[in-house]
C-alpha cells in the first residue's frame, strides 16, 4: 500500500488556500461591478417582452442574448470581465489542488469532509461559469454565488480539514470514486440552483411589493432591482435541478451498489443513507411542484431551498453530530 | 336503485380522484421525507438495539412513549408503511390513466394547426417561390424523420403541416414511475425472502450455512417461517486471515483466505474474501465484516485434567483492538470446580495506571491479562454472553498478565498458560433473491428520468398558403408557429434554426430575403 507523499499534500494545501484568495478577489470585483455597473440597471429596465408573456412556459429568450444595443464598455463592465477571468483562474488553481491531492494519496481525493467540500465547491464555481455562458446578464451577481463557495471552502480548510491519509479498507473501491464524484457534482450544482432560487424569491417579493403605494426601497430592493426577470432565475434554477437530479439518483444507486459490496446490504437506513433519501424525495417534490398548477413559483422555490437545507444537514450535522457507518469524515 | 348506488359510490370516487391527484402525491412525498427524519436522529432498534434500550431507559416515560409510537423503528413502523402504501396506490392510480392517454397520443396524429400561428410563442414567416404542393414536400423533408408530421388540407389549396417531437419525455416519465413502482415491490418481496446470518470463525475453523450454526440470524418473514431454506454451502475452513497495516499504523487491507464448497456435493474451492469483495455464491453472498483475536490457553483444572481452549475476544476499542473475552471450563457437574477466566487481550500492550492498554491493532508481544475464578459457572440459568463471566457463584483466585509462553499457578491446583493466539473473522451470509432485479429497476429509473427531464416536447405548425390571384411566379406564403410544452431547454434557439433551414430549403423570393425573420 502506497504511503502519502507529504510534499505533494503540502502543495495541494497551498493551492487550496490560493484558490480561496483568488475567489475572494473575484468576489470583490463582482461586487464592484454590481455597485458601479449599469448592466444590472439595463436588465432591470428592459421590459418583459410580449413574447415572453405569451410563452409563460417557453424559454427565456430575451435575456439569453446580450442587450441589443451594447453600450460602450464601462469601467464596471471591464471589472466584471476581469472578475470572470479571475474566477476561471481560481477554478484552475482549485482543480489543480484537487489533482495534486489525488496524486499525494494515490486515490480519488474525496474520502473525507474536507476533500468532499473542496470538490463540491469547485463544481459550484464551474456551474456558475457555465451559467454565465448562457445567462451573461447575471454576471454582476457573481459575488452572491461565490460567497457560499468561499464560505464552504473556508470551513473545509479550517473546521473540516484533515490531513491526506490513505483509504481505510472499506473505502478502497472504485464505486467510492464514482459515488462520491457524482454526489459532489450533483450537490455542487444544487448549491448553485439554491442561490438562484433565493434570488428568485427576492426578486419575486420585490416585484410584488415595489408596485404597492408607499414602497420604500431598502438594500434588498437595490439588489432586486438589478436582478434579471424572475422567470429567468426560476427557469435557470429548474434546469440545474433537471441536470442534477438524475445525477444524484445515479449517485445514490452507486452508493447502494458499493454498500452491498462493503457492508453486506444495499440499503440499511444508516443516517447518511436516510438523509440522502430525504434529499432525493424533497427534490422529487420540487419537480412535482413545478409540474403542479398553483404550486409553481414561490411554493416550488421553497421546496428547492428545503432540499438544499437537507443537503447541508446531511453534510454538516450527520457527519459531525450523528455517527453511523459513514463516519469516515476524518474529524477524529 | 342505480341512483342510490351512484350516491354511495360518489364519495369513493371523489376520494380516489383526490388520492391520485398530483397534489396528494406531492403531499405524500413530502410526508415521506419528514417521516424519515426521526429515523436518523433517534437510535434505531434494527441498527443498534443496545443504544436504543439505553436511550429508552434513560428517558423514562418519554422514551416509552416514543417507543410505543414506533419512533425507534421508523422504517418498520405502521405509519411509515401507511405513507408509502398510500403513495404506492396514488402512483398506480395516476399511472394507469397516463399510460392510456400516452398510448393514445402515440398513435394519434399531431393536432391540426391553430387558426392564427402568429399568436404562438414562437412564430415566423417565409416566402418561397415553390408551389404550395412542392414546398409542403420540401418542408417535410427539411423537418426530417425525428418529427412526426401530418399533412392536412384547408379550403383554398392551403396546406398545413403539424409536426410534433419529444414523445420520449412522457415515455421516459412513465418508465421512471413504473420502474419506481417495481423497485418498491422488489424491495418488499426481497425483505420477505431474505435472510442474514453472521458468525465468528477462528482461523482454522469453518461452518456450514445452517441456522443453528450462526451467532446471529436475521430472517425475513418467509425465511423465519421456513419457506426459504438456506442454501447448502459450507465455508470449510478459514485457512488464513491477514490484516495489513501501513507504516503509520493505518489498516490498509483485510483478507480472509477460505476453502469452500458451493454445495455439499461440489469439490472444494479456494478463494479470498476481502472487505469490498464478498464471495458470491448462487443466491448467497459471504462478507468479511470484522476481525479480532482469539487467545489460546492451556488450563490445568482442579482435578488435574488439562484443557486447551481458544476463545474469540471482542474488540472493545475500535482503534487499538484492546479485546475482551472469557474462558469457561466446566468441571464435574455439581462439584463447583468450574474454572472461569475473564481476560483482556492487548495486541501491542502498554501498562497504564488503570491497567493494561493497547497502543495499536497490530500484534507485537501481546499480553493476556486474566482474572481467574473457581466455583459454579452458573450456565444452566439465563443464556450468557460468551464474552463475559457470571461470577456470582465463583470466587476469584488470582489475576496476572501473561506474555506468550508464560504460565502461572493459582490456588486449588489451577494453572494457566498463555499459548498464543489466532485471528478470527466475522463472516456474514446474506441472501436476497431480488437485489439483481432491483438493480435493473434502478437503471430503468435513471433511463426514464433522463428521458423525462432531458427531452422537450415541442410542436411546430406550418401553414402553406398559395397566393391566389397572382401571376405564376408569385410567392407562396408559409407561416410557421412553434410551442414547447415543457420548460427545459431553449426552444427559441431551436426554432430560429429550424426557421432558417426552412427558408434555405427552397428557392427564396427576393422579398423574403429582405424581410428576414418577423
Ligand atoms: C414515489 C413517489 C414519486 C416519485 C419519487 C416521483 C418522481 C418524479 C420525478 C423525478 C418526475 C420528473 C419531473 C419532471 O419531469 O419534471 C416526476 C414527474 C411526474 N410525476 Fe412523479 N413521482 C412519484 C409519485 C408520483 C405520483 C403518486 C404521481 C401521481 C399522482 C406522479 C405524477 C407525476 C407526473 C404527472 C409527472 C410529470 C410532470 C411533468 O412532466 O412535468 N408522481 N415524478
Amino acid at each position: 500500500m502506497a504511503g502519502i507523499n507529504g510534499s505533494m499534500a503540502h502543495l495541494s494545501d497551498s493551492l487550496f488556500t490560493t484558490a480561496i484568495a483568488v475567489y475572494a478577489v473575484a468576489m470583490v470585483g463582482y461586487t464592484a461591478e454590481y455597485a458601479f455597473g449599469r448592466k444590472g440597471r439595463i436588465a432591470a429596465t428592459v421590459p418583459v417582452s410580449a413574447r415572453e408573456l405569451v410563452g409563460a412556459g417557453g424559454p427565456p429568450s430575451t435575456l439569453d442574448a446580450p442587450p441589443a444595443a451594447d453600450p460602450p464598455r464601462s469601467a464596471a463592465d471591464r471589472i466584471g470581465r476581469w472578475s470572470f477571468a479571475i474566477t476561471v483562474f481560481g477554478a484552475l488553481i482549485h482543480a489543480s489542488s484537487i489533482v495534486v491531492r489525488a496524486t499525494a494519496v494515490d486515490a480519488v481525493p474525496w474520502s473525507n469532509m474536507y476533500e468532499f467540500a473542496s470538490v463540491a465547491g469547485l463544481v459550484g464555481v464551474i456551474a456558475f461559469i457555465a451559467l454565465l455562458w448562457r445567462l451573461p446578464a447575471i454576471r454582476h451577481l457573481g459575488g452572491v454565488i461565490l460567497l457560499p463557495v468561499i464560505l464552504l471552502m473556508f470551513l473545509a480548510g479550517t473546521v473540516f480539514y484533515s490531513k491526506a491519509q490513505p483509504l481505510v479498507p472499506a473505502l478502497q473501491s472504485y464505486w467510492l470514486a464514482i459515488h462520491v464524484t457524482l454526489v459532489s457534482i450533483a450537490e455542487g450544482a444544487l448549491m448553485t440552483s439554491a442561490v438562484l432560487t433565493g434570488l428568485f424569491l427576492v426578486k419575486q417579493r420585490y416585484d410584488r411589493i415595489s408596485v404597492e403605494p408607499g414602497f420604500k426601497p431598502g438594500s434588498l430592493a437595490a439588489l432586486a432591482s438589478r436582478l434579471p426577470d424572475g422567470n429567468v432565475l426560476d427557469k435557470a434554477a429548474y434546469r440545474i435541478v433537471a441536470f442534477a437530479f438524475p445525477l444524484y439518483t445515479v449517485a445514490i444507486i452507486c452508493g447502494a451498489i458499493w454498500a452491498e459490496a462493503a457492508w453486506g446490504r444495499y440499503w440499511g437506513w444508516d443516517p447518511k443513507e436516510t438523509w440522502a433519501f430525504i434529499v432525493w424525495v424533497i427534490y422529487a417534490c420540487y419537480l412535482h411542484a413545478r409540474a403542479t398548477a398553483g404550486m409553481k413559483g414561490r411554493w416550488a422555490a421553497w421546496v428547492n431551498l428545503a432540499g438544499f437545507g437537507a443537503i447541508i444537514f446531511n453534510f454538516v450535522i450527520v457527519n459531525m453530530v450523528i455517527s453511523g457507518l459513514h463516519s469516515y469524515a476524518g474529524l477524529n | 336503485m342505480t341512483g342510490a348506488l351512484r350516491t354511495a359510490v360518489r364519495p369513493v370516487r371523489m376520494a380516489w380522484r383526490r388520492l391520485t391527484s398530483m397534489r396528494t402525491a406531492l403531499i405524500l412525498l413530502f410526508l415521506l421525507a419528514v417521516a424519515a427524519v426521526p429515523g436518523s436522529i433517534l437510535p434505531q432498534r434494527p441498527l443498534n438495539p443496545t443504544k436504543t434500550s439505553s436511550y429508552i431507559a434513560s428517558h423514562g416515560g418519554w422514551g416509552t412513549f416514543l417507543d410505543r409510537i414506533g419512533l425507534f423503528d421508523v422504517f418498520g413502523s405502521v405509519w411509515f408503511a401507511a405513507i408509502y402504501l398510500l403513495l404506492f396506490v396514488s402512483l398506480i392510480g395516476c399511472l394507469i390513466p397516463r399510460i392510456r392517454l400516452h398510448a393514445r397520443a402515440m398513435v394519434r396524429k399531431p393536432l391540426p394547426a391553430p387558426r392564427n400561428l402568429n399568436r404562438l410563442p414562437e412564430n415566423g414567416r417565409v416566402e418561397v417561390a415553390d408551389s404550395a404542393e412542392a414546398y409542403a414536400a420540401i418542408a417535410r423533408r427539411t423537418l426530417g424523420r425525428r418529427w412526426r408530421v401530418t399533412r392536412r388540407e384547408e379550403p383554398g389549396g392551403t396546406i398545413t403541416l403539424s409536426a410534433e417531437k419529444g414523445y420520449s419525455r412522457e415515455t421516459g416519465n412513465l418508465i421512471f414511475h413504473i420502474a419506481l413502482l417495481s423497485a418498491l415491490v422488489l424491495i418488499a418481496v426481497g425483505k420477505l425472502y431474505s435472510y442474514q446470518g453472521s458468525i465468528i470463525v477462528n482461523q482454522g475453523d469453518g461452518f456450514c450455512n445452517t441456522v443453528a450454526q450462526y451467532d446471529s440470524w436475521n430472517p425475513g418473514r418467509f425465511a423465519s417461517e421456513g419457506k426459504v431454506s438456506p442454501a447448502p454451502f459450507c465455508i470449510d475452513k478459514l485457512t488464513k486471515f491477514t490484516a495489513t497495516y501501513t507504516d503509520t499504523g493505518e489498516a490498509s487491507k483485510f483478507a480472509a483466505d477460505v476453502t469452500y464448497r458451493p454445495n455439499v456435493h461440489a469439490k472444494e474451492k479456494k478463494t479470498t474474501i476481502t472487505v469490498n469483495h464478498p464471495l458470491r455464491l448462487e443466491g448467497d453472498r459471504v462478507y468479511l465484516i470484522n476481525h479480532g483475536f482469539a487467545p489460546q490457553v492451556t488450563i490445568r483444572m482442579p482435578d488435574g485434567s488439562i484443557v486447551h481452549d481458544t476463545q474469540s475476544f471482542v474488540p472493545t476499542d475500535a482503534t487499538t483492538f484492546l479485546s475482551e473475552g472469557a474462558f469457561k471450563e466446566p468441571g464435574r457437574t455439581g462439584a463447583k470446580q468450574d474454572v472461569g477466566i475473564s481476560g483482556i487481550f492487548a495486541p501491542t500492550p502498554e501498562n497504564t495506571p488503570s491497567g493494561i492498554a493497547s497502543t495499536s491493532p497490530q500484534v507485537k508481544n501481546p499480553v493476556l491479562a486474566i482474572f481467574v475464578y473457581v466455583g459454579d459457572l452458573n450456565q444452566d440459568g439465563l443464556p450468557q454472553s460468551v464474552y463475559s463471566l457470571d461470577t456470582s457463584k465463583m470466587t476469584k483466585i488470582g489475576a496476572v498478565n501473561l506474555s506468550i509462553g508464560q504460565s502461572k499457578k493459582f490456588a486449588n491446583g489451577v494453572s494457566v498458560t498463555f499459548d498464543g493466539w489466532v485471528p478470527w473473522a466475522s463472516l456474514q451470509v446474506s441472501h436476497d433473491p431480488t437485489q439483481g432485479f432491483l438493480l435493473i429497476a434502478a437503471v430503468a429509473m435513471v433511463v426514464g428520468l433522463l428521458g423525462s427531464l432531458g427531452v422537450r416536447r415541442r410542436r411546430v405548425w406550418l401553414r402553406i398558403t398559395p397566393a391566389v390571384d397572382a401571376p405564376d411566379r408569385s410567392p407562396t406564403v408559409v407561416s410557421v408557429g412553434g410551442l414547447a410544452r415543457s420548460d427545459s431547454g431553449n426552444f427559441s434557439t431551436e426554432f430560429t434554426a429550424l426557421l432558417k433551414r426552412l427558408r434555405e430549403a427552397s428557392v427564396p423570393t427576393r422579398e423574403s430575403v429582405a424581410a428576414g425573420r418577423e
